[in-house]
């Protein structure tokens, strides 16, 4: 059942499946287990993330694509949401309809963009993104009589999914508001997503992606169209990416060229993609939760770091909590040279 | 016995599109350029645009020239690049800065001098840092296109972050020098000085960069590195060497071009690299990857309409490159000049 349910894919070690198993248990439990409300925000940050890496994984890890085009698709999802409660009113009809709408647009400018570049060469790819990706985030926030600009959009939920609506009492002392059916709304699609996801790696379209990703030329030569299924990827992908930008908004309830668009989210997906594992799923889950972790609650000890080198030169700088990128950076150079396979992958060489 | 028929074989004559064919991409500059005289009403506020879409585009020329060459000889993808034109610019402006006295002054040799010592000062630097960049980041990636785009993108996010904790996460204000400063008027229309200084030493660089690598010996070995590196080596040539040579002339390049584009905007960031890649990287597409002359004629293509295009509708403008870009790959999807690879 179980290994049903993963596609076949164990985890195949058994440090990997502890700490994948603990990562689960603490993302199904995470309103009961760390009450508050920024370890909550902690937790359904990692839930979007992990299908928002594991979605850009697809691409570089299985169809050996790089692209950083992503967040843009993240952010059609977040701004399809928006847009529509915005217009429609509250409700769930106008979420859905935002989400799926943010997401056919997604696929549709993923398949343009891959038609153009793919058909020539996968490398063009990684620069025409990078072109695209910025001129839509200045349209965005340029057109502020569409979008709001630089200041974004607040916009209201159903009310379902407001801390406002209560459903009962208290359970185990945490109350029973939208809040947290909000928080399982966004854990059980993120769940259903990443499941999916892992469908498909392991289906024969997956296969074919790895023999591409291995060697294009001699993929081609058994018979295997390519592009076609390089472009196919590159739309899945940028699919779920707004699927789980939906989700973003739905939680923020708020979107803005900062939080959903920025340049700055595609270098984390890169480092949890890379840190985590290329070329698994899971590499996706330990490198966000790992990630946004980090992120949280590092920044703070590196305060304590730079109080502590204080009087030194150039270290208290080097030792800034705002530069934690720094350092990120290096551990990114770092494990491309010597962990390429990622956290995953050296767990299950040890085994 | 009779002569050679006198009427010609109808074969020896291409048809004028044949003979033209060579020659379209060049053509492209005076049309865009025909195209904003017919779309700008004012023949002055034309020429001012055109003198500034021309500047423009030197400048991007001068950074990305040394990404395409490095592309071309060695097929290495270099995402970092845009680093050493934050670089230079901090380094050139800094020395800017120290020497406010010689910018101050309104003697225009003076002026020159000091941005003279700027740019020796930031192409210096960048060549030294795109040698250490070489040799750390690049080098054990040679012939994976998809790690050197990961690599050299995180070689750019830690030398950009290392920039922040030298100089400060503030942006830098500086003011041109004083002779530089303001605008000539020529026929009615307005040409500030440093345009025409840009649009100046860019085609210098390209003048010497063509005659570099049409008429010197370094440049044969370069352009044949290009087509076939492996006949290169076998003939005794270390390739390698020249590489390298070329990836931190390329750098050095990018950083003169990270100055002179501080002054041009008046301002630096440590971001200012990752913003100009993206105008870089449609260039150097449409050029075709390892072309010079493409890259030269796509930067021109680009800085031109990108100001006609600001003039007519500001808001379209960064659009109009990414339409540009479509238009030139669907009509060559290798790009305007493709290198032709002997394999």
């Amino acid at each position: 059942m179980i290994v049903k349910l993963l596609s076949g894919d164990t985890p195949r070690s058994p440090v990997l499946a502890v700490i994948l198993l603990a990562i689960l248990v603490a993302l199904a439990f995470a309103p009961f287990l760390f009450p508050g409300v920024r370890s909550v925000d902690t937790a359904a940050r990692i839930c979007i993330f992990i299908v928002l890496v594991a979605s850009y994984d697809l691409m570089l890890g299985y169809g050996g694509i790089v692209s950083f085009a992503h967040t843009m698709f993240f952010g059609m999802g977040a701004y399809g949401v928006a847009l529509a409660s915005t217009h429609m009113g509250r409700g769930f009809d106008a979420v859905a309809l935002g989400a799926v709408g943010g997401a056919v647009l997604a696929a549709a400018i993923a398949f343009l963009i891959g038609l153009f570049s793919l058909r020539v060469r996968a490398i063009f790819f990684a620069m025409i993104t990078l072109a695209v990706a910025s001129a839509v985030a200045v349209l965005v926030s340029q057109l502020s009589g569409l979008t709001g600009g630089e200041d974004g959009l607040s916009f209201r939920t159903p009310r379902e999914l407001t801390p406002a609506f209560k459903f009962g009492d208290e359970l185990f002392g945490v109350k029973l508001n939208g809040r947290l059916l909000a928080y399982y709304l966004i854990f059980g699609v993120s769940l259903v997503l990443f499941l999916l996801m892992l469908r498909v790696v392991n289906s024969p379209f997956g296969r074919v992606l790895l023999a591409i990703r291995e060697n294009d030329f001699r993929a081609e030569a058994i018979g295997y169209r390519v592009v076609g299924y390089r472009v196919t990827v590159t739309c899945l992908s940028a699919f779920i990416a707004a699927l789980a930008g939906a989700l973003y908004a739905i939680w923020l309830r708020y979107v803005g060229p900062d939080t959903v668009l920025s340049f700055d989210i595609m270098v984390d997906i890169l480092l949890m993609v890379v840190i985590g594992g290329m070329g698994t799923m899971y590499g996706a889950v330990i490198g966000a939760a790992l990630l946004v972790l980090a992120q949280n609650y590092l920044q703070a000890l590196m305060g304590v770091a730079a109080g502590a080198v204080a009087g030194l030169p150039v270290l208290p700088e080097l030792m800034n909590a705002d530069r934690w990128l720094l350092w990120l950076g290096v551990l990114f150079v770092l494990s491309i040279y010597f962990f390429p396979t990622g956290i995953v992958g050296r767990l299950r060489q040890g085994r | 016995m009779t002569a050679a028929p006198d009427h010609r074989p109808t074969m020896s004559r291409a048809g004028l599109g044949e003979r033209l064919g060579p020659y379209l991409p060049v053509l492209l500059i005076p049309a865009i350029m025909l195209f904003g005289l017919v779309a700008i009403p004012s023949m002055s506020s034309w020429l001012t645009l055109t003198v500034s879409g021309l500047a423009m585009g030197m400048m991007i020329f001068i950074m990305a020239s040394g990404m395409t060459l490095v592309f071309g000889l060695m097929d290495v993808i270099n995402f970092g690049h845009g680093v050493f034109i934050s670089v230079g610019a901090f380094v050139g402006i800094s020395i800017l800065l120290v020497l406010a006295h010689m910018t101050e002054a309104p003697s225009l040799a003076l002026n020159l001098a000091a941005i003279l010592a700027a740019v020796l000062a930031a192409m210096a630097a960048t060549g030294v840092l795109g040698w250490a960049f070489e040799r750390v980041i690049v080098k054990p990636v040679y012939g994976a296109h998809l790690k050197q785009i990961l690599v050299t993108m995180g070689g750019l996010i830690v030398v950009e972050q290392l920039i922040i904790v030298l100089w400060g996460p503030e942006e830098i204000y500086i003011l041109r020098p004083e002779a530089l400063q303001g605008a000539i008027t020529f026929a009615g229309a307005a040409m500030e000085k440093y345009r025409l200084l840009a649009v100046g030493i860019g085609a210098v660089l390209f003048v010497v960069m063509r005659y570099t690598l049409r008429r010197t010996k370094i440049g044969l070995i370069v352009r044949a590195g290009v087509e076939n590196g492996e006949m290169v080596e076998a003939l005794g040539y270390r390739l390698r060497l020249v590489f390298v040579g070329v990836f931190i002339a390329g750098s050095a390049l990018a950083g003169l071009g990270g100055v002179m584009w501080g002054l041009y905007q008046e301002v630096i960031t440590a971001h200012m690299g990752q913003q100009i890649m993206i105008l870089i990287f449609i260039v150097v597409i449409i050029g075709g990857l390892g072309s010079v002359e493409g890259c030269f004629i796509g930067a021109l293509l680009v800085g031109l309409l990108q100001n006609y295009i600001a003039f007519l509708e500001p808001k379209a403008a960064l659009i109009s490159n990414i339409g540009l870009m479509v238009a030139i790959l669907m009509w060559r999807p290798q790009g305007m000049i493709p290198v032709v690879k002997a394999k």
